[in-house]
């Protein structure tokens, strides 16, 4: 008797597992301190306290869960349909470029007018970034190449307008734009740098959310991404949600990237992302593609970051030493989660034997085995 | 020839192609050894982080100890012990191979970051110019193929031995078996297992070698995140190269040719905008995949569809 088949056991289980395996990722990382010489309870103190000691801590946290949550949804949608879209970094920048040609044509347009102009900009210079990727997949170019390839056409395009055409005149020669009027600002809660953009990882966590759970789509893109072949059998349009969920990820990346040149940057230049990008496609795998894991796993890893800016500062450490830390995490993760016995389950079910009796997404719903709340262990297989 | 116009073409065209050939090298080191990887059936994106850490551990050996031998071997060593951790992950945990790659790069960048700190700005001697006599001294190509460091020279040497080692011996007959299917080569005898950790490892120390000729041959420095990419261009260009390690070269010149120009060009002033330049070997390498991928579809060892449909 295979007792771990019980969903409830399942989740506990893969809850302990991951909190576990963060933890050892944690004590390794804190070794690693100790040997160059830096006491580790100090450092962790120094993350935690930075982060969530205050209420600074907390905007900053907030301000940076805004791209990556988004980043994440870029990622985890098209995961969903079982396409890797590593390519959330250009998307990111894919928007802020043409959320800024927005920006700076448009000045003269009051902000009620200009910021919706800009959020559609945002959108449509992500979607069109993921949809060059969605299209070559569709001709069969595999997703995750492509999406890696565009990460760095789309940052050199941002390189070569804040260099060129876009260079504020008389600016010191420094490459970014001039500074964007008032109207096009995203504005802040008080002086703290989080702001109304918030609403957009929220309002697109939430539909995420409802879609997956009760709708025909996500239902639909969970046969695609789970079982592709009984979603050829029931005559599911996979091309069509390819380039759609590439389309929507790409987007809401784009939003992130127009939320942070509009709300934090206030002007476009080069390395506005942080890598937000990569870190949006690490959370939506920790994930496993579940919306509450999916803010869980973002607003770890962007502890790690705001942590990170924190022992640069207090401890004299590289910025990007954390990023051993968010390493350590991974293979700790990877190394303890189970390869998924509801996945294998899930396999070993039959595909579709008979030809489909009532509606064919009955006899899908069947064969696929996916409960509408699918648990986090359930999506491994689907996602890994 | 003594129009000026020529003259600068002819130097542009000399110094790009000696440019392809010495910038392509490290970008080759990294597709051969992704090449050895995926021929086993497993994908490593944690080839980006294979070649920091071997950039920085070998920067940092060779301003230590002044040898830059030891730079060479410890830039073996640290990335086939990175490549280590995404064998054991990927073929004993049979965790996703993609994250774990990137898992893999990551820490790389946070490890390098970190450890290679001091040696920023640390000036070295490095491998130099080691011309081949007698070859060396041949009018235009001596000047493009045989003026290089000795790690240039290794690497287009390894390419003809990976070519014949796959294609020629038993052990890249296993190889190569593992990778198209896993089941059947273990109840032909072979170790899976066993075969896929070796490719990964080798694929994880050519890496490290590629990260060293980076920073101790090409560019004498080391910058944190120096790679720059570099080892996802690998990637790529072993779909490029249909799994084949004499088209990983033309791959690779290409790539090399693209960047080499590109400062060719800004060198003599042309009012080419770097960063479009810059793009070209991105934009090549996704033109050329869209129009090989059928032949691409047949060539991916069929260990890889699952993970790389």
């Amino acid at each position: 008797v295979n007792l771990s088949l019980n969903p409830s056991v399942i989740i506990q289980s893969s809850v302990a597992r991951l909190a576990g395996a963060i933890l050892l990722a944690c004590a390794a990382f804190g070794v690693c301190l100790a040997v160059i010489g830096k006491d580790p309870f100090a450092a962790y103190s120094a993350i935690l306290s930075g982060a969530l000691g205050d209420s600074y801590g907390w905007s900053e946290l907030g301000a940076k869960l805004i791209p990556v949550v988004l980043c994440a949804l870029a990622a985890a949608i098209p995961a969903r349909v079982g396409l890797v879209n590593v390519g959330a970094e250009g998307q990111f920048y894919g928007g802020a470029l043409v959320a800024t040609s927005v920006a700076l044509n448009l000045d003269m347009l009051p902000g009620f007018v200009l910021l919706p102009l800009m959020l559609i900009a945002g959108f449509t210079g992500g979607a069109l970034w993921g949809g060059i990727a969605g299209l070559l997949r569709i001709v069969g170019l595999n997703e995750a190449i492509s999406t890696l390839l565009l990460n760095y056409v789309a940052v050199l395009l941002v390189d070569q307008m804040v260099h060129g055409p876009w260079k504020e005149p008389g600016g010191n020669n420094w490459p970014f734009t001039v500074e964007f009027v008032p109207a096009a600002l995203i504005p802040a809660f008080g002086d703290w740098r989080i702001h109304f953009g918030i609403f957009l990882p929220i309002i697109g966590v939430a539909v995420f959310a409802y879609v997956l759970a009760r709708t025909r789509w996500g239902f639909e893109m969970r046969v695609i991404g789970g079982n592709p072949e009984a979603g050829r059998w029931s005559g599911l349009p996979a091309a069509q949600y390819f380039l759609a969920a590439l389309l929507i990820g790409g987007g809401l990346a784009g939003l992130a990237g127009m939320a942070e040149i509009s709300a934090i940057q206030h002007r476009l230049r080069p390395g506005i992302s942080n890598g937000y990008g990569y870190l949006g496609f690490l959370a939506s795998w920790l994930s496993g593609g579940s919306p509450l894991g999916l803010v869980g796993a973002c607003a770890l890893l962007s502890i790690i970051v705001v942590g990170g800016d924190v022992l640069q500062v207090s401890a004299g450490l590289p910025g990007a030493s954390v990023n051993i830390l968010m390493g350590l995490i991974l293979f700790c993760v990877l190394g303890v989660r189970r390869s998924g016995p509801s996945a294998k389950a899930a396999k070993a079910e039959p595909a579709i034997q008979t030809p489909p009796a009532g509606s064919p997404l009955d006899v899908v719903s069947a064969a696929v085995g996916i409960a509408p709340n699918a648990s986090m262990a359930q999506v491994d297989g689907v996602h890994a | 020839v003594t129009d000026p116009i020529q003259m600068v073409i002819a130097a542009v065209l000399l110094g790009g192609l000696t440019g392809a050939v010495r910038s392509g090298a490290s970008v080759l080191y990294a597709t051969l050894g992704e090449l050895v990887t995926e021929r086993a059936g497993i994908i490593n994106l944690g080839t980006e982080g294979c070649m920091l850490v071997g950039a920085c551990a070998g920067f940092g050996v060779t301003v230590s100890t002044g040898n830059p031998v030891l730079g060479v071997l410890a830039a073996g060593l640290g990335g086939g012990l990175l490549a280590l951790i995404h064998a054991f992950l990927a073929v004993s945990r049979k965790a996703s191979q993609l994250a774990s790659g990137f898992a893999v790069t990551f820490f790389a960048f946070g490890l390098t970051a970190l450890l290679g700190r001091p040696f920023v700005g640390a000036q070295i001697e490095g491998l130099g110019e080691a011309a081949i006599p007698l070859l060396g001294d041949l009018p235009i190509v001596g000047h493009i193929l045989f003026r290089h460091d000795l790690l240039t020279y290794l690497v287009y040497v390894l390419a003809l031995a990976l070519w014949l080692f796959l294609r020629y011996t038993r052990w890249g007959l296993a190889l190569r078996a593992v990778g198209e299917n896993a089941a059947v080569a273990f109840s032909a005898g072979l170790r899976p297992s066993m075969i896929q950790y070796a490719a990964v490892m080798v694929g994880g120390v050519f890496s490290g070698i590629g990260g060293a000729q980076l920073s101790l041959a090409y560019t004498h420095t080391w910058v944190e995140g120096m790679t720059a990419g570099r080892g996802f261009i690998a990637v790529a260009l072993v779909a490029f190269a249909l799994w084949h390690p004499l088209r990983a070269v033309l791959g690779v010149l290409l790539f090399g040719g693209a960047l080499a120009f590109q400062l060719q060009l800004q060198s003599v002033g042309t009012p080419v905008s770097p960063y479009f330049l810059d793009m070209m070997p991105y934009l090549l390498t996704l033109g050329v995949l869209l129009v090989w991928r059928q032949a691409s579809a047949c060539a991916t060892p069929e260990g890889l569809r699952a993970i790389f449909g």
